[in-house]
């Protein structure tokens, strides 16, 4: 197996806060990985400089084999990392179809692209994606209008619209109700099979992180601090402290 | 009939009537002209503005590009620019246009005025459609000012004094009715190109750049070349509409005609929110009442006009920013197209089948 | 204009005189700045009238010298004046606008700013206009610098209101009100600060600041319905470059600006001199995104 995406020694700081320090991991093609810790470990500010949000102090980030700690995030998107945000954004203003139709992969698209007609396939494939995070009933509801939870599916489903090669998604289970996560671990898990998307999932529910990922890195206080099967990870005691001790 | 149908024949209601006014109503053709270049100009602002969320105040740059470049295209084809200014277009007799060079003249002049506004708009946009919200709205309100001021102090395009378009040959007749046409062909266009564009993915694409760019940016959209590619669409219509808007009003005041923020400036922004702003059809009404209730009241507010003009604005703007389409779709949204509640008919392989 | 340029340089007496004139209206333009700074920071509201607060304090004290009353008195009074009308302006249209974009608190001062131009026009006249100081030039340099005695004391003014100011929002109860709805108005309301009250205070005491600082420039400089917008750009460029809350910066930058204005003016021509103050506005903005966009780090 490779690795599709491969962070080596990533530091950055916010002024005098140090949120991430020396960072390494690797996340191999066609798997699901985890990416845990308490709150304010730095879990986000990780994603934000992988796609390209803010400039790095220092390391290397390599997706497919291609430094990419120096691009934009337009062109990061374009090679087909995508990520989603943890507070949820989505297009307020259009309807969920809508959403879904400017979502579609900007992978070799160039502005001409978008002067042709809606394209057939592309809606049909629109609403069978809204149908598998089942938003479908809603397609022409203005997405704004959507609950929070609503809203989480919408964006993994324009996520997976933009049919990435990985995909990044920060607290995919936030917000949403109990009954509705199993459903959601199965959607991910289909997306990664069906599809072929490397999922890096941050969580903070156990349960579904242990349910989901096959291999899961540990963050505190902007380091590694474990990482392995999920087992492994689940019953390391530093592990433990971490999350029980004060942050 | 259907609803196809329908629209059809709305269409070319408005098409008979677009054509048939100048008959009609003769004593009014020069300020319905006005109508079809401010439908033009709420359009335009529109696009960027309501459309894709720039709110500019500058537009007015493009219109005044497009009118100077015009005329000065139609004037230099025959005489000296400088000599024609320096004698302030004075003296018909001795700067004549004949038919044909009228014709070639302006054949050439609007879309070199549609070129070069474009071209600024390229520019200009690369510059500072980077900027979000207040920070553009207040820059292209410096840019349309300067833009004033440095045609008002540059003596060879006439400088503070103007300019005056050629005078048309005897045969084109009535000098209104003969633009009337054009303002009135440019509308149609406008609004057609525009109704198209927003059909496309590039409508979508600038709806998603005004509910949140940086996502748009996160998902792969090349926000910078699609806002830069919308301002120039608008740059074009507006830099012909400029050239139409100095032949029919024969003289070009740097400040009042041409880069006329406190007129042309403000009202874009006001039609276009007035009727709507984001619609197609919102800037269309917004400028037709606009002009509407302009011309009945213009002549009993003198020296009060701008007083009532920004009283206008304080109370659309405070009362009333959704604007009559707004408004309309928040009173009845099934009518517009905006459904409220779930379509529970089914899944995505149903309606397939 | 390079025979212009040259000029500076062979004659530096004139760059001295240029720029030390310039200073003496930038401390004009950094307290109307400062006035600007105030409104943004604590009510999020981008006011574009602030030229014609401006202006119309400058008619106060046109008004009142025709009437034989030294100018310098209508300092004050064009003050409370103003603040009157900052306050009403407040209680029939801004508060509606508080809590909305600031696109629209543009758009709607934009409108008032129509409004108060067209008002001066009618009851003032279109003509230019001073009110008269009847004040010395002070010759400087063996005669090569002039400078008005009563810009001088418009600066020393300038300079006085501004530390006025600062004493007020550090000290009064009304100016530590301010300054917490600025920090947190929600936690301000908690504590039972009348954000309402401090809203229209605020946009009082701006408008006051304009009036006084427009008294400043009857005397100084001169007055007329249609040049409000020119001071309304060059408190926005101050107050970009300086940041909200930052007098030091505001200073400087408005001194900077004066001094930039000046020179400009001569070297492109004084018909050139607007225009000047409008594309720097450009660049400034451009400029700041430019930088912005580096500290994001978009980089190639
Ligand atoms: N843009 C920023 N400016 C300044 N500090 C920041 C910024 N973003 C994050 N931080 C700080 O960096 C640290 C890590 O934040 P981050 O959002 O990455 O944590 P997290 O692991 O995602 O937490 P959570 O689980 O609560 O989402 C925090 O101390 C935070 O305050
Ligand atoms: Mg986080």
């Amino acid at each position: 197996m490779t690795a599709i995406l491969k962070v080596a020694g990533v530091s950055k700081a916010f002024g005098g806060v140090q949120a991430n320090r020396n960072v390494s991991l690797e996340v191999e093609a066609g798997r699901i990985v985890g990416l845990i810790g308490p709150n304010g470990s730095g879990k986000t500010t990780l994603f934000s400089s992988i796609v390209g949000y803010h400039p790095i102090d220092e390391g290397s980030i390599r997706f497919e084999g291609q430094e990419i700690s120096r691009l934009r995030v337009v062109d990061i998107a374009r090679l087909g990392l995508i990520r989603t945000f943890q507070q949820t954004r989505i297009y307020g203003g259009m309807t969920c179809v809508e959403n879904m139709l400017i979502s579609s992969s900007q992978r070799d698209a160039r502005l001409l692209d978008l002067f042709q007609a809606r394209s057939p396939e592309r809606e049909e494939r629109a609403g069978d994606l809204l149908d598998f995070v089942g938003l479908y009933p809603k397609r022409k509801l203005e997405a704004g209008s959507l609950s929070f939870g609503q809203q989480k599916l919408l964006e993994f489903a324009m996520a997976l619209m933009n049919q990435p090669k990985m995909l990044m998604l920060d607290e995919p289970t936030a917000g949403i109700n109990p009954t509705l996560i199993n459903g959601l671990i199965d959607r991910l898990k289909r997306a990664n099979e069906q599809f072929g998307i490397t999922l890096f999932v941050i969580e903070h529910n156990m349960r579904v992180i242990m349910n989901l990922a096959e291999h899961i890195y540990c963050l505190a206080h902007g380091e590694l601090l474990a990482d392995g099967r999920p087992e492994e990870v689940q019953n390391d005691p530093r592990v433990l402290d971490a999350y029980l001790g004060a942050h | 009939m259907s609803d196809a149908h329908k629209k059809l024949a709305g269409r070319l209601a408005i098409l008979a009537v677009g054509l048939a006014a100048p008959f009609l109503f003769p004593a009014y053709q020069s300020q319905m002209a006005e109508l079809w270049l401010f439908v033009v100009f709420a359009l335009t602002w529109d696009l960027a503005g309501g459309q894709m969320g720039y709110n500019s105040f500058g537009n007015v740059v493009f219109l005044g590009i497009g009118m100077y470049a015009c005329v000065l295209t139609q004037v230099g084809l025959l005489y000296d620019i400088g000599i024609y200014n320096g004698a302030r277009g004075g003296g018909s007799a001795t700067f004549v246009f004949d038919l044909p060079h009228y014709l070639e003249g302006l054949a050439l002049g609007l879309p070199v005025g549609a070129l070069l506004a474009a071209l600024a708009a390229a520019v200009l946009g690369a510059f500072v459609l980077g900027m979000r919200g207040h920070y553009f709205a207040i820059c292209t309100l410096g840019l349309g000012v300067a833009a004033g001021e440095v045609a008002n102090s540059w003596e060879w395009i006439g400088a503070g004094s103007g300019m005056v378009p050629p005078t048309p040959p005897q045969v084109i007749g009535d000098l209104s009715r003969f633009y009337y046409y054009f303002a009135f062909a440019l509308a149609a266009v406008t609004f057609l190109v525009l109704g198209w564009l927003y059909r496309t993915r590039f409508g979508l694409a600038i709806n998603a750049i005004r509910d949140d760019e940086d996502k748009a940016e996160a998902m792969g959209l090349q926000t910078t070349r699609i806002k830069v590619a919308a301002w120039v669409i608008a740059a074009v219509f507006l830099g012909v509409s400029g050239g139409i808007l100095g032949n029919l009003k024969r003289f070009i005041d740097p400040i009042d005609t041409a880069f006329s923020g406190a007129t042309f400036g403000v009202w874009m922004v006001l039609m276009a929110i007035l009727g709507g702003k984001g619609t197609l059809w919102g800037p269309v009404i917004g400028a037709v009442l606009f002009e509407v209730i302009k011309e009945a009241t213009w002549t009993y507010l003198l020296g009060w006009q701008r007083v009532a003009l920004g009283l206008l604005i304080v109370i659309i703007v405070v009362f009333f920013p959704q604007g009559i389409l707004g408004w309309l779709r928040e009173r009845f949204p099934d009518r517009f197209g905006r459904r409220v509640e779930a379509d529970l008919s089914g899944t995505a392989e149903e309606t397939a089948r | 204009m390079l025979d212009n340029l040259l000029i500076l340089v062979q004659a530096p007496t004139i760059t001295v005189d240029l720029v030390l004139n310039g200073i003496l209206v930038g401390a004009i333009f950094a307290l109307a700045a400062y006035g600007m700074a105030l409104v943004w920071g604590v009510m999020n509201i981008i006011n574009i009238a602030q030229g014609e607060f401006v202006m119309l304090g400058g008619y106060v004290a046109v008004i009142m010298s025709a009437h034989g009353v030294h100018p310098l008195l209508a300092v004050p009074v064009a003050a409370v004046l103003l603040f009157g009308l900052g306050w009403l302006l407040y209680r029939t249209v801004i508060f509606r606008i508080v809590e909305r974009d600031l696109f629209t608190s543009i758009l709607a001062t934009f409108g008032i700013s129509i409004v108060l131009q067209q008002l001066m026009n009618t009851v003032f006249g279109g003509d230019v206009q001073v009110a008269q100081a009847h004040l010395g030039t002070l010759l400087l340099m063996g005669g090569m610098v002039t400078l008005a005695q009563i810009k001088l004391l418009s600066f020393a003014l300038a300079a006085v209101l501004a530390v006025v100011l600062v004493l007020f929002l550090r000290r009064s109860r009304l100016g530590q009100a301010i300054r917490a709805t600025a920090q947190n108005a929600r936690a301000a309301r908690v504590l039972g600060i009348d954000t309402d009250r401090v809203y229209a205070a605020t946009f009082g005491l701006n408008a006051a600041l304009c009036g006084a600082c427009g008294a400043l420039v009857a005397m100084a400089y001169t007055v007329h319905p249609y040049i409000g917008l020119p001071y309304t750009i060059r408190s926005f460029m101050i107050v970009i470059v300086a940041g909200l809350g930052n007098l030091a910066g505001v200073i400087a930058a408005g001194l900077s600006l004066g001094a930039a204005e000046n020179v400009a003016g001569f070297v492109l021509g004084t018909q050139y001199q607007l225009a000047f103050v409008f594309l720097l506005l450009v660049v400034v903005l451009v400029w700041r995104n430019w930088r912005l966009a580096r500290k994001r780090q978009y980089l190639k």
